[in-house]
């Protein structure tokens, strides 16, 4: 079991014909997704690695049946092929692209709500059940099959956080990246949601950073759902105020958003916490023995 | 993108909404001529793209335009180090003379996202002035949060809403009734993130008027807007910080002396975190990218050993989508290109792991490899020195 995707999930990649779109569908390919078509205006009839193209999402539907899709379009465009998932009728979009204006993502986020389709991103990694399905750009390699669920704002951290899960032996049921964004489809609540209903997943990681103040709400979250250990790392404790850290939601505004806030709502939920960043495996670990459920985690 | 306090009341001014007069100064001659045009009283403002101004002596009353003439001479070519700004702070190469009020009373009015509900939203308070942010964290209640939304856009009873706390007179809520319509549509069209006037100031003949104003522009949404670019000013800029932009990284100056060089902005901030808590600092945020080129991870490289702050590099890279070994060729072209005369420390991880650090080794440069997190970044403290806090 997992969230969201499973090996059954069949992926349309919106956006197939460019250098990143491409790229990634071999990748995905290559790990065994479900790759079942593509994207691009005007290229119908086309094929990326064996793998059709269309003109348009719903195109796509009809012919070969997609459930999913990614998007790797430029962020001039990728508000309106969110809005092309949706209204095609796709169930789960994970969008790649960052740069993204403010005032778009706004009217995408309010247009969503109420839909059925769920968005994770934009500007994030995708979303990986180890040996299943890899939706985005994540690195399978260093996934391993298991029981923890890792949700995070961040790429490459989270890439750090598996892998050190790895090397101490506890896999993932599904890793999710949920984007460095100010606004999102995905919040670490609704991740969190999924990881407790998904009875496969028994402990979970969450990897926050400065700004915004949505691990307060996770935290507030963890707080009345005690049910699986969480651990946590928050990045970005000795940022200035005021500067954006590459991330547009990474910005300390008015003395809102520290990490050093962040840290303590999640301390008081419960959640172990990794003071260091080398420490995220090693806090998880903590919180798995606290439970009593350190064997069964372990592959 | 921020701007300066003179363009966005200029801005303001343009979308109908009262600003003081005011006469822009870049010498100390054109100083006194606007005082002089204004009257002779007046207020010199650094214009310097921080907050905390007045406090730091940025902000200054003359009574005559011959000692308007002194404060702008010892305004301008200055830096303006403030609360905000940082130890660098910013340089002054310009000076707003306004007029000066006679104020009854001041507000704070601002138009801005709210992420939560994705939607703008106006931010008023009776209390304005520059302690607004102490206020917005000891009471938030003095604080009011109008939303807008976007499918009915800004209506007058938004306005009114606004007004209710501030116990304005009739007149003056129907001026700021306007006000607020020019601030949301020029919030709108210009895709700005904050529209700012702090403080709004009750003055004469029950009017009122922004005598301060900040706006800044979503970087992500420039593209929309080229006109906005003319407002740029590049001296604002940290030059490191203005060439990072052009070549695609994110990079921010801090104060420390190890160099870091990062992909992805969590792990870049993490390895901040990671040089902090075992005692030492970092020069500088550095992002190349979660899929960053050979040409980029180089480019950022030079930039970092340019730097004469910068006592060791460390290099600390997550193969995912990246190779390990084009990352390795990256560095180990730049490091011979320049010459390398400082420690280097690098930390790979991921894909292709083996032949980029067979590229390293093989390189012949001084290179100091490494495996974990931790490991490198305490190589990287110790080849600093051990520099301490």
């Amino acid at each position: 079991m997992s969230i969201l995707i499973d090996k059954g999930t069949k992926i349309l990649v919106q956006g197939i014909t460019g250098r990143q779109g491409a790229f990634h569908t071999e990748r995905m390919l290559e790990y065994g997704s479900r790759v079942v078509g593509g994207v691009t205006p005007g290229k119908s009839g086309s094929f990326v690695c064996g793998v059709p193209v269309f003109d348009t999402a719903r195109e796509g539907i009809e012919r070969v049946g997609a459930d999913a899709s990614v998007i790797f379009v430029p962020p001039a465009a990728a508000a309106e092929a969110i809005f092309e998932a949706s209204e095609a009728g796709i169930r789960l979009c994970v969008c790649v692209t960052e740069g993204i204006p403010a005032s778009r993502l706004a009217r995408v986020k309010r247009y969503l709500s109420g839909k059925p389709m769920r968005l994770i991103g934009p500007n994030c990694p995708g979303i990986i059940t180890p040996d299943a399905c890899k939706i985005g750009i994540l690195p399978g390699n260093i996934c391993l099959k298991g029981h923890v669920g890792v949700v995070s704002r961040s790429g490459t951290l989270t890439y750090e956080a598996i892998s050190q899960l790895t090397a101490l032996g506890v896999g993932q049921s599904t890793a999710v990246g949920i984007g460095g964004d100010s606004m999102r489809g995905t919040s670490f609540t609704d991740a969190l949601e999924l990881f407790d209903q998904d009875p496969d997943t028994k402990a979970i990681v969450l990897i926050g950073e400065i700004g915004g103040s949505e691990e307060e709400q996770a935290a507030e979250w963890i707080k009345k759902h005690p049910r699986k250990p969480v651990a946590a790392f928050i990045g970005g404790a000795c940022a200035p105020v005021g500067k954006r850290m590459g991330h547009a939601g990474a910005i300390i505004s008015g003395g809102y958003g520290t990490a050093r806030g962040k840290i303590a709502a999640l301390r008081d939920a419960g959640a172990a916490i990794a003071e260091t960043p080398d420490q995220i495996g090693a806090a998880l670990l903590r919180a798995l023995k606290r439970a009593g459920i350190y064997d069964e985690c372990r592959a | 993108m921020k701007i300066h306090e003179y363009q966005a009341k200029e801005l303001l001014l343009a979308y109908g909404i009262p600003i003081p007069r005011q006469k822009l100064a870049g010498t100390i001659e054109q100083a006194a001529l606007a005082a002089q045009a204004l009257g002779g009283q007046c207020v010199l403002k650094a214009q310097a793209h921080t907050g905390g101004r007045g406090k730091a002596g940025g902000v200054r009353l003359a009574e005559s335009a011959s000692r308007a003439a002194e404060i702008a001479g010892e305004l301008l070519g200055k830096r303006l180090v403030t609360e905000q700004s940082g130890p660098a702070g910013y340089p002054i190469e310009k000076v707003l003379v306004t007029a000066r009020e006679r104020i009854e009373s001041e507000y704070y009015l601002a138009v801005a996202l709210n992420d939560a509900l994705a939607c703008p939203e106006i931010i008023c308070s009776g209390e304005g002035g520059t302690e607004i942010e102490a206020l917005a964290r000891e009471r938030p209640e003095l604080i009011h949060h109008i939303i807008i939304p976007p499918e009915s856009g800004y209506c007058e009873y938004h306005g009114y809403e606004a007004a209710r706390p501030l116990g304005l007179s009739p007149e003056r809520k129907r001026r700021l009734v306007s006000i607020l319509r020019g601030m949301y549509r020029l919030f709108v069209e210009k895709d700005c993130s904050l529209v700012e006037i702090n403080p709004l100031a009750a003055i004469r003949e029950d009017t009122l008027a922004a005598l301060d104003a900040k706006i800044s522009f979503d970087d992500n949404a420039l593209f929309l807007h080229p006109e906005l670019e003319a407002l740029r000013d590049p001296s604002q800029e940290d030059p490191n910080e203005a060439r990072a932009r052009e070549t695609g990284i994110s990079y921010i100056t801090l104060d420390g002396s190890i160099g870091c060089l990062v992909n992805g902005a969590g792990l870049a901030m993490a390895t901040m975190d990671m040089i902090r808590s075992l005692g030492a600092r970092p020069a500088n945020f550095l992002d190349v990218g979660g899929s960053a080129t050979a040409e980029k991870v180089a480019s950022a490289f030079t930039m970092l050993l340019s730097d004469p702050r910068v006592k060791v590099i460390l290099v600390n890279i997550f193969g995912g989508i990246t190779r390990c070994d084009v990352i390795a060729a990256g560095i180990a072209a730049a490091a011979r290109h320049t010459e390398l005369s400082i420690p280097l420390v690098v930390r790979l991880q991921g894909a292709h792991l083996a032949a980029g650090q067979r590229i390293l080794s093989e390189s012949g440069l001084p290179i100091i490899q490494a495996r974990e997190f931790r490991e490198a970044v305490e190589k990287a403290v110790t080849a600093a020195g051990g520099e301490r806090l």
